[in-house]
């Protein structure tokens, strides 16, 4: 069961490239684990490392000694693109990231990333070059990113709303899943399979006829 | 009638709503769930451990594929996580009942391959599976897309999902395509118009008279990679070309209950008069065949272009276009065509059927691939191995020079030991070019089965309309042919 989550104070790494794929997340050879145990050092790997293993020099964005331990991502356009695979958001969660700022995220990631209570936070493409600008300024300010309110506050004050899907919302704030919420409706599920009998039946096909 | 005019998306949607409470996702209703190795093993820890079992596993269906070696199945599994994760599949569908086409099954095969011919994908279905190509099931008529982990183990648990509804974008392809060009062209043309990101919160339906005349393969390469638009879902209406390729399909309906699906299935096209959110139109017998030069699907080109130079291209693209260049090692403004190869990869689920096979072998026949080259053919299914052996397919293969194997996504996504090596080059006909993809600092381009075994011959990029007797005539006529000619 998740925990609730509220809201997040935290210095941003900033990765200002736009298209990031799920292969770069979380590359494909870490997808043969049957649990989610590793998959912080799987985090953008191909970007941190060498085919031949080695630290790549300079070191790649969260590598950066500075970065450790911040909580809130600032990439470009449409991240998450690409693969379905959860394990991009398990990933980004195990490293400790807790709020990724973009002006827009594809849309089976989103999915993901809500429901591993990762935010995402969409903003306008001006909004998008004003915060990169002020990381350039300010790089070790601190942001608020705060679901309660739906609100980023930016270090000396300034803030401004987002908008979340309010279900999620409710849902990580609450530290509840869906799976508990459909289940209790269960009785109208069934009566309207009663109406309308299932479409294929995948024991079955002609050999087994 | 008063009702309103309704895309056939809307129709499939407003069937399978179970109920939607005010500000809450609608409960959908899924028909069918595909599962396999990869995404799933955590979705069924998640039921053990609220002690659900699996809802419906009659409408569930497993299958081996990602991590799968495509050599000697006799073999023993070298990769230790891939051994554990195949052994968890099977443990898992036996445990939960849930019917497995596994490692020795005359059926097993790209998950994507194997619910249209086992006739398991039907039109006006909700089709869902732990991956993103789920959209290419929407050939049918269905409503196919990705889901993750957790809603893999939401529909485990409910046979539904929570979701809100798309909106539309009708893409219509015009005209008819010219010798050469194929499926696989039109749907890289498109990423490259729109974007990866252009189809985003979107499902697309191809319409127009380029899409109508495809096959059913055809129009499922096309589907295939609508994720990579950024749709999570794109959809072709039934029609008879459908009808005619499901019936009599292992698990399609038969006698009188086939009647009244068709009937039903008849329904389904968008009405006259259906609007939708966006609308884009190609050309298509000005279409070409199309390469990727970047790192991912939208940067595209036709095989007769040039590869963009930063300069040209909108600022905001620059960086992504730099980077991109600087990974493939490529020259802006240099030829895509005559761009060396080290590697042919010829199969996935995007073009690993028994038509892109024929394509492939139409090509190679009495040819040789060029010295150096490896070239890999795999096949989408084993179904789809026995057919290509029956019609001596693998034979051209092999004696042309080419690796022939089992069943499964091998290079597409370098799970099982089948993949690029740093620094090398790959033509292939699978659906990502993204960094890595196919192997660690190993560099993609994207095309369809006739460039990429056009390319074999050469080793290097080629326009396959220059190899003699290549696409003479149009494509799917040319295919028959030549195994008819066999
Ligand atoms: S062939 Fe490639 S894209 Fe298709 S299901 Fe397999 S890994 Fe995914």
């Amino acid at each position: 069961m998740p925990e609730p989550f509220v809201s997040t104070t935290s210095r941003v790494i900033s990765i200002p490239r736009a298209n990031i794929d799920t292969d770069q997340i979380c590359p494909a050879r870490f997808l043969k684990i049957t649990d989610k145990a590793g998959l912080a050092d799987a985090l953008f790997f191909d970007w941190r490392f060498t085919p031949d293993g080695k630290r790549r020099v300079p070191p790649s964005f969260i590598d950066e000694p500075v970065n450790a331990g911040r909580q809130i991502l600032l990439a470009g356009d449409n991240f998450g693109a690409g693969s379905s695979r959860e394990h991009a958001p398990w990933a980004l969660r195990a490293w400790g990231i807790r709020a990724i700022v973009s002006t827009s995220f594809a849309d089976i990631f989103k999915g993901n990333a809500l429901k591993n209570a990762l935010l995402p936070v969409v903003v306008s493409a001006e909004r998008l070059a004003a915060l990169q600008a002020l990381i350039a300024a300010e790089p070790d300010g601190e942001w608020t990113v705060d679901l309660q309110a739906q609100k980023v506050t930016l270090p000396g004050g300034e803030s401004f709303a987002f908008e979340i899907d309010p279900f999620a919302r409710t849902m990580i704030l609450a530290g509840t899943d869906e799976i508990g919420y459909v289940r209790s409706k269960l009785p109208a599920i069934e009566a309207w399979e009663a109406g309308h009998p299932a479409r294929i039946d995948t024991r079955e096909g002609i050999a087994a006829r | 009638m008063a009702e309103k005019p309704r895309t056939i998306l809307e129709k499939i949607w407003d069937d399978h709503v179970v109920a939607s409470d005010p500000g809450a996702p609608a409960i959908l209703a899924i028909d069918l769930h595909l599962v396999h190795e990869v995404t799933s093993p955590q979705a069924f820890t998640g039921l053990r451990e609220r002690g659900l079992r699996v809802r419906k596993p009659g409408q569930t269906v497993a299958t081996a594929d990602h991590s799968i070696p495509t050599l000697d199945p006799s073999i023993p599994i070298a990769d230790e996580l891939a051994a554990k994760q195949l052994r968890q599949i099977d443990e898992n569908c036996r445990e939960f009942r849930i019917p497995f086409h596994g490692k020795g099954s005359p059926t097993r095969g790209i998950v994507h391959v194997i619910g249209p011919e086992l006739g398991l994908t039907q039109p006006g279905m909700t089709i869902v599976c732990g991956d993103s190509h789920t959209a290419t099931h929407g050939a049918f008529g269905a409503l196919a897309f990705g889901i993750g982990t957790s809603e893999i183990e939401m529909v485990l648990a409910t046979q539904t999902l929570l979701q809100r509804k798309p909106k539309t974008f009708k893409v219509e392809v015009t005209g008819r395509l010219q010798p050469g060009v194929g499926a696989k062209d039109i749907i890289l043309a498109l990423i490259a118009r729109i974007g990866i990101g252009g189809g985003t919160g979107h499902v697309f339906e191809y319409t127009g008279s380029a899409i109508r005349a495809l096959s059913m393969e055809e129009r499922m390469t096309v589907c295939n990679m609508s994720i990579e638009g950024g749709a999570r879902a794109g959809l072709v209406a039934p029609d008879e070309t459908t009808f005619a390729y499901l019936k009599g399909r292992s698990f399609a309906p038969q006698g009188a209950a086939w009647d009244e699906a068709v009937a039903r299935w008849r329904a389904l096209p968008s009405d006259e008069g259906a609007t939708y959110d966006r609308t884009i139109v190609i050309d298509g017998d000005g279409l070409e065949p199309m390469v990727t030069y970047g790192t991912n699907p939208g940067m595209g080109v036709p095989v007769t272009g040039r590869i963009p130079s930063p300069a040209d291209v909108e600022p905001g693209a620059r960086d992504d276009l730099e980077r991109a260049l600087a990974y493939m090692g490529l020259k802006p403004g240099a030829s895509i065509a005559g761009q060396k190869l080290d590697v042919v990869f010829i199969g996935s689920c995007t073009n690993g059927r028994i038509e892109d096979m024929r394509a492939a072998a139409s090509v190679l026949r009495g040819r040789r691939v060029a010295s150096g080259l490896r070239v890999l053919v795999v096949p989408g299914s084993q179904q789809v191995k026995k057919q290509a052996e029956s019609e001596g397919l693998d034979e051209i293969f092999r004696s042309a020079g080419a690796e022939w194997r089992e069943s499964g996504c091998s290079m597409c996504i370098a799970m099982n030991g089948d993949q690029l090596e740093p620094g090398e080059y790959g033509i292939s006909t699978s659906n990502r070019n993204f960094q890595g993809r196919q192997g660690m600092g190993g560099r993609s381009f994207l095309a369809s089965p006739l460039t990429a075994a056009a390319s074999a011959v050469t080793g290097v990029i080629t326009d396959p309309r220059t190899l003699p007797g290549v696409a003479a005539k149009p494509v799917a006529v040319s295919r028959s042919a030549a195994v008819e000619a066999n």
